[in-house]
Order: structure tokens, then sequence, then C-alpha cells
């Protein structure tokens, strides 16, 4: 009774003064497993949303073997603990959880999202606990995902954007782990044997991370960290990635039958824990991360209207991950649009944003900072990043900070430092497509 | 299975102390003809306001196909008050993002923001219903754009354009059969005059609705949306003469050669609309059928196509029932290595034959249930998923109010029903047919 009181009355007065709005609370501690765990507890829905992330990304497969992580972490569907692949998707469907995985360059995850009901949500991470533990890989359907993932890459390999996204990645990082693409090689070497291996060494308790955010007690996270946790191998952290070295500038065309040229720019940007992050963050939110008020879609969308959608943006990662540029642009036009793409660049590299622009920015990322955080699965996102990659707890409490000691030339030394056109790839496919382009264009440009 | 039931029962009983909050949503109607649904939800200090247009696609004249959508980007280009641009970097400054969509039967406008600043995004949707300056300065670029879009979305995309073609055959009068981006041909011969005239034409109040899901007291929401938009004054709107499709009398079958690699097919039958929320058992039991089809991992298309027939890479099938014009049930595959888009349809009208003539079991609905019932707990952690889902009833000549009606519709499904539909509804007579033959990238056949 008295603690419902006063959780009331901090509730009304946190309403009564919204600029003081603060993040969610969050709890970290070490689980009996050696796992991390972080949660946010959140009684407005009855629902949880449950995360474990390890570092199990594509960049930890051996070499020729791209594509590995995200098999390993997809397969886990296809049967565990001896449960078939279709006893377990009707179990999972029959708890009403929704049970999903991702794949990215340094992490793979699983998330679980149940209602917190203790029948439904226990049942739901049973089943998480034991697909994260012991999955089966069935020889039948390692072969047949693998059939499925090459005729996937087959088809994708006629796809334009897919076909730029390979050649920049490749041109961007080179020979480094980040640079790797799937292939029918790479396939070719997975077997059985290799996913039971990789997710043997990856898939441990002190390698994962577990976030919760929802209506369950401290003690039920505790006890629902431990449960997803204590069958799995205590493990040992995998060895760093190294550091990408900065590729030479290059420019490459391939041809292709489509009507738009691709162009994509790219080279290492920046890492998560980076003493660069918020001038950067902040100085491509002005160049091209803020959708259509930015440098770019300024330059290339509303004076030429050479492109529906241009962009630039840093992923920070492990070690540097990648920054990149964008645009799609009818055949025609490609150099045009490539033209302008760079000279941008240049401008803002050289030149760095104008005081009017850094604060409009800086207010968007300011004043629209609880908008990113307004629903559980925000949240989630948040915290499973801040474990994963070790940031300090109080990294929400303290951004807006950091934005506010950003100025101009923090931006512009920044920008000159890390991203330089002698550093920058650039890949262009297809367009020959374009037929008739000069045609239909008469004079009405303006 | 008795468990199975136990566990449905214990989250009906969540499900039923989450909605006890009847009063909300709030909905109140404006002299001028507005109607304004405020949904508080006050979880964070962040709140979606969606101005939604009761027109889209389906109420174009011919020759200008895509005339709604093209109008929607020049909602941003600039008013009487507001320069080009301005209304996006206004958004931005206090920290929202913003956007727009396009739909057959609609046109939405969408800002989220922090709560203090819906006063101003309210006058600024009101400045731009009735303000709007459309000049060859801004619209000649921005036509560009969207060519590029199209681009980008269809015409270099397969799979966009066999859905475009399947639409465009399904639909021989109605006007579902035109793209809602419109035909490239439409788009580059559009005027000043025609996004003008669209304007004019439907941009009023009484065409008009508001939604607002977030942390607001909906009696201070009713009274600033009285403030910024009770002035504008109602016009009378055009009438809406909509072709109604004729009966199909036999099946309708179309190709289409591209770049790709992998054979496609999409099959879609007419089926019927839902009308009256408590008089549709048909429409709820299809959306059965869809899910007992395809609603999680093992459900019966990618069980048997995928996993133990391996003669599709992917399946999937779809079902809404929810619109102001005539629905298809549509189902679509992309068939494995040694597999003809044939055999794979073959297989796919099996698996409905096999409803239709055995039914379908207890438990299989069950399970379909719980994890729609489920979904309905979910969906409330998203502002922006709630408020879609107010304003996607409401544009479809329903209410928000129905929602109650629709769940207990979908609870009143019976097994017997789902196999009355299979048994209905898929015969070769309402049939439309769409495949995708590979063509290699060099224009050759695959």
């Amino acid at each position: 009774m008295t603690n419902a009181l006063f959780r009331c009355a901090t509730l009304c007065t946190a309403l009564l003064t919204p600029a003081a709005w603060a993040a969610p609370e969050i709890k970290h501690w070490t689980a009996d497993t050696e796992a991390q765990v972080y949660f946010v507890q959140s009684d407005a829905l009855p629902m949880l949303d449950v995360r474990i992330d390890f570092a199990a990304g594509e960049a930890y497969a051996p070499e020729d073997q791209a594509g590995l992580a995200s098999l390993v972490q997809g397969l886990i569907f296809t049967g565990a603990d001896g449960l078939d692949e279709q006893a377990l998707a009707e179990a999972i469907a029959d708890t009403g959880a929704q049970i999903n995985g991702g794949t990215e360059a340094d992490r793979a995850w699983l998330t679980v999202r149940t209602l917190s009901s203790a029948e439904e949500r226990d049942a739901a991470i049973k089943l998480a606990a034991r697909m994260l533990a012991q999955p089966d890989y069935p020889e039948a359907a390692v072969q047949r995902e693998l059939q499925r993932a090459a005729a996937a890459l087959r088809e994708s390999l006629t796809r334009p954007a897919t076909l730029a996204e390979r050649r920049i990645v490749e041109l961007s990082f080179g020979d480094h782990p980040y640079g790797r693409n799937v292939s029918f090689d790479s396939l070719n070497a997975v077997s059985r044997e290799t996913l039971v291996n990789f997710h043997h060494h990856h898939y441990t308790a002190r390698n994962a991370t577990v976030s919760l955010v929802g209506d369950v007690s401290q003690a039920e996270a505790e006890r629902i960290a431990n449960m997803l946790t204590r069958n799995l191998p205590a493990g040992e952290a995998p060895a760093p990635l190294p550091s990408p070295t900065l590729p030479a500038a290059h420019v490459e065309r391939i041809p292709h039958p489509s009507s738009q040229a691709h162009i994509l720019a790219g080279m290492p940007g920046i890492e998560r824990e980076d003493p660069d992050y918020f001038a950067l963050l902040l100085g491509n939110h002005i160049l091209g991360g803020n959708g259509l008020v930015s440098r770019l879609s300024n330059e290339v969308r509303d004076q030429r209207g050479l492109a529906y959608s241009v962009y630039s943006y840093f992923a920070p990662r492990a070690v540097a991950g990648p920054f990149r540029i964008g645009l799609q642009t009818r055949g025609s036009q490609a150099e045009t649009a490539l033209d302008v793409m760079r000279d941008v660049l240049a401008d803002f590299i050289h030149n760095g944003p104008t005081e009017e622009e850094l604060e409009a920015a800086r207010s968007n990322l300011i004043n629209g900072f609880g908008l990113r955080l307004d629903s559980n699965a925000k949240i989630l996102g948040y915290i499973a990043m801040i474990g994963f990659y070790g940031l300090p707890l109080d990294w929400l409490d303290t951004y807006t900070d950091h934005l506010e000691t950003i100025d101009v030339a923090t931006i512009r030394d920044a920008f000159s430092r890390r991203i330089k056109l002698e550093n920058l790839a650039v890949v262009m496919v297809g367009g020959s497509g374009d037929e008739g382009a000069n045609a239909d264009e008469g004079a009405e440009k303006p | 299975m008795p468990a199975n039931h136990l566990r449905t029962a214990a989250f009906m009983a969540v499900l039923g102390l989450c909605s006890s909050a009847l009063a909300n949503p709030y909905e109140t109607t404006l002299p001028n003809g507005m109607e304004i649904i405020v949904k508080e939800d006050r979880r964070a200090p962040s709140v979606v306001h969606m101005v939604w247009y009761g027109i889209g696609s389906i109420d174009e004249p011919e020759g200008v196909s895509g005339i709604a959508h093209m109008l929607e980007h020049m909602m941003f280009k600039g008013t009487e008050n507001l320069a080009p641009g301005e209304f996006n970097r206004r958004v931005a400054a206090v920290g929202g993002r913003d956007n727009a969509f396009t739909g057959r039967d609609y046109t939405a406008y969408f800002q989220q923001i922090p709560p203090d600043h819906l006063g101003e995004m309210m006058q600024m949707e009101a400045d731009r219903m009735t303000n709007l300056v459309i000049d060859d300065e801004v619209f000649l670029p921005e036509r560009d754009v969207v060519r590029e879009e199209r681009r980008l979305r269809t015409d270099d995309n397969p799979r966009a354009r066999l859905w475009e073609q399947l639409m465009a055959t399904a639909f021989t009068a109605h006007p579902y059969r035109r793209p809602i981006i419109g035909w490239m041909e439409d788009i580059a011969a559009y005027r000043v005059e025609d996004a003008q005239r669209w304007h004019e034409q439907w941009y009023a109040p009484n065409n008009a609705r508001l939604v607002i899901v977030g942390d607001v007291a909906h009696q201070e929401v009713f009274e600033l949306a009285r403030t910024h938009f009770g002035a504008i004054e109602q016009r009378p709107l055009p009438d809406r003469r909509i072709t109604p499709e004729p009966a199909q009398h036999g099946l309708r079958h179309v190709e289409l050669h591209a770049p790709a690699e992998l054979p496609t097919f999409a099959l879609a039958w007419k089926t019927p609309t839902l009308s009256d929320p408590n008089d549709a058992r048909d429409v709820y039991a299809l959306q059965m059928l869809a899910a007992v089809l395809d609603g999680y991992e093992g459900a019966r298309l990618p069980r048997q196509l995928v996993r133990e027939q391996r003669m599709a890479v992917s399946v999937s099938a779809n079902y809404s029932g929810v619109a102001r014009g005539p629905s298809l049930f549509s189902i679509s595959a992309v068939a494995a290595d040694g597999h003809s888009v044939e055999d794979v349809e073959t297989a796919v009208r099996t698996e409905i034959t096999r409803i239709a003539e055995e039914g379908v079991d207890e438990d299989e609905l069950a399970r379909v249930r719980t994890q729609t019932l489920a979904g309905e707990i979910y969906k409330r952690d998203s502002l922006m998923g709630q408020a879609m889902e107010i304003g996607f009833l409401e544009a479809a000549g329903l209410s928000w109010r129905d929602e109650e009606a629709l769940l207990d519709g979908i609870r009143a499904v019976t097994a017997k029903d789902v196999q009355e539909v299979a048994r209905r509804y898929f015969h070769d007579t309402t049939l439309t047919r769409a495949i995708l033959r590979p063509q290699s990238l060099d224009g050759k056949k695959g």
C-alpha cells in the first residue's frame, strides 16, 4: 500500500515537470552464470520484452564462411532439445509469445515478447532457453536452409541495390572481417559441424548480455536471466576485432539494366566508444542523417530533383563501423548526382556546418530525446546496446549533456580528421536501362 | 490439448483487464465537420499527431493517376506563410519527426513530437490545409523526385511490378486497378493545376480527421483543435463516383518478364469486404484462414511448401477485408530450384482444398487466435501503431469503436467457419494469377 502511494506521488511530480523527465532507470547486475543483465521495470502494459545478445556476429565467422553467424542464429528455430521444428513453432505460438532473432556484424540475438502473466511468460522463456542452449541443427534442416540461402543470394545478385552494397562493403573494409560478403563458396564451406562449433564457442554465458523491459519485478528478472543462461557453456569472450585500415579513394562503375544507378560512397567510420562520437553524430545529422532536413537532401532532392532517397550515416560498431552516403538516380543523371554528393561532402568537411544548422540539429536531437524512449521496444533497443557494448550505465542520462558541448569547430575538426575524400570509396551500379533519358527531358527544369 | 485452453483462458483475463478503460479514446466533431479522436497514453512525454484525409488513389480521375500521392509531396513545399521545406524544419526544431503516406483509401500526415508543441503542429497542419502554394518552381523538381521514387519502388523492383500487374488485371473497372504512385506516363504529364485542383477539391475540414495518441489530456486537445482548425470553413466535396468492379466470371492471367533469378507468382481471389462488424462472419473466417495458412512459423503453407516439400523458397498469404473498396485474398510464393511455378501453385491449391474438405483442427485455430489476441496487447506498446490502427479503421469507413466487435468476431470463428470459407471463395472464376518469369540481366530469358 505504502509503495503504491509513493509510486503515484513520484509519477504525478514527473507529469507536472516534463522538463525534468529523465531516462528510464536501468538496473544492472551480473547473473549467477556471469551473464550481464540490464533491466528496466515498466508496469504500464501486461507484457515483457527480453533480448539476449551474444558476441556472435558475422565478424566472428571464419574468413571462408561468411554467412555462418546468421545461419547459426536462424537455424535455432529448426529444432532444439529434441523438439522438432514444427513442435517448436507450435509451442511458441501456443504461449502467445513472439520469438525472433537477428544477426549483425558484431552481435547475434534472440528477442522474446511475451505476456507478463506468469504461466505464458515462463513457458515462453523456457522455450527460448532450450533454443539458445540446445539447438539441434538437424542435418536435413541445415541442408534445406543452405539451399534457401543460396537461392536468396542468387536472387539478390540480380538487384542493383545488393550489388552496390556488397561492393561498397568490400571497397570500404578490404580484408577486415567487416568487409566480407556471403557467397556461394562461403555457403558451401558451412556444414552442421561448423554451425555446432560456432554455436558452442559463441553462445556462452560469459558472452551473453540479457536485457529486459516490462512488467516483472527485479527478483523475477533475475530468475528469468538465470533461466535463459544457466544451460549455456561458461565460455570465453572472443578475441577483440582488429581495427580496419582506411582504403584509398576509388570509383567503380558496374553495369546493370536497371533504370536507376545506385550510388554508394563509404569508408570506415566510428567505434561505439569513440572520442569523436558526438561530434560526428551531430555533424552527420546536418550532413544527411536527419531525413529531409539535411544538406544532402536539400542539394540533391529539393534543389535538383535528382533522387527520392539520399542519406548519410555512421553505424558505430565494436571497431570502426561504416560511414556511408547513398542515393539512387536515373542512369542519365548518375554522374551529375555523384558530383553533387561529392561537392556537398567536400564542403562540409572543409567548412563544417553553420551555427544555425548546428543549433537546429542540436535542438532536434535534444528535444526529441524522450521520443526515442517512448515504448518498451525502443528502451529495450537502447539498453541492449548499452549492455552489449559496455557503455556507461548513465549513457542515456548524459546524452544531451554531450551534445551541448559540441560547437562548429569541434564538428569541422572531427570531420576533417576522420572523413577524408582521399579515403572515400564509391560504387555506382546500374542505370543502363534508362532508355530515352534525353528524349523526354525537355526544357522543363527551372 | 487442455494445456492450450488453460493458457488461452489465463491471458484472456489479462486482455479483459486491459480494455477496461472504455472511455479512451475520446471523440468529438467540430462544427465544420472535422472529426477529432484522442487516445490518452501517458507512459512517456511523446505524442503522435496525425491528419487523415478521406481521399486516396481510389478517388483520382483518369489521366492523373498518382495525383493524390503527388499532392502529398507538395504539402511539404510551402504555403503563404511557410517557405518550402520550412514545415520539416520546424518539426525538427522541436525534436520531432514527420512524414506522410498515401494509400488507395486515404492520405495521412503525421508528426511525433513532445506534447508541448502539439498546438504548433495543429497550426501548421491547418495552414497547409488552407494556404498551400504550388508553383512551377517547386512543382517541377518534386515531380522529378516522384519519378525517381517510382523507379526505385516499382520500375526496378520486379516483385512490385508483378503486384502492380496483378491489381491492374484483377480489377478492370474499379479504381483499385491503378497503382497508388501512378503510371509513369501520367506522372511525367502532371501540371501544377492538377495538384492545385486536387487540393482545392478535397483538403477541407469536413474531409479530414485528426487522430492523436500520447501524453495528452483529451479536453485540452479538443480545445487546441477548436482554436486551430475551428475557423476553417466547411466546403462541399465533389461527388465520389467510384465505378464498382463488375463480377468476375473466369480466370485472369498475366505474366511479367523481368530481371530476376527465381520464378514468383501471386494468386488473388475476390473476397468480401467488411461492412458491418457485427455481421461479417465470412470476413473473420477468412482472416483466420489466412492465419492458419501463414500466421506463424509452423503454419500450413510454410510447413508444407517450404519445409516438407521444399518446393518454395518462401510463401505468404494475405487478407484484411478492411477497405473502402473490394478485397482480395492473396497468396504469393517464390519457387525453389527445380520446381516450376505451376507445381508450386498446385501445391498451394491442394492445401486450400484440404481445408475445404477436411477442415482445420481446433488446436490450430486456438493457436492462431492466441497469437492474434496477444498481438492486441503488444500493439499498445507503440503510439504510432495505435494511431495508425484508429486511422485505418476510420479511413475504411469503420470506427475505432468497432475494435471490440472486430475482436469478438475473431473470437467467434469456428473450425467449421474456416472450412466453409475455404470451400466457398477459392474458385477459378474469381481468381487472378500473376507470374514473374525470370529474365537474365543481359535481357535474355533465364
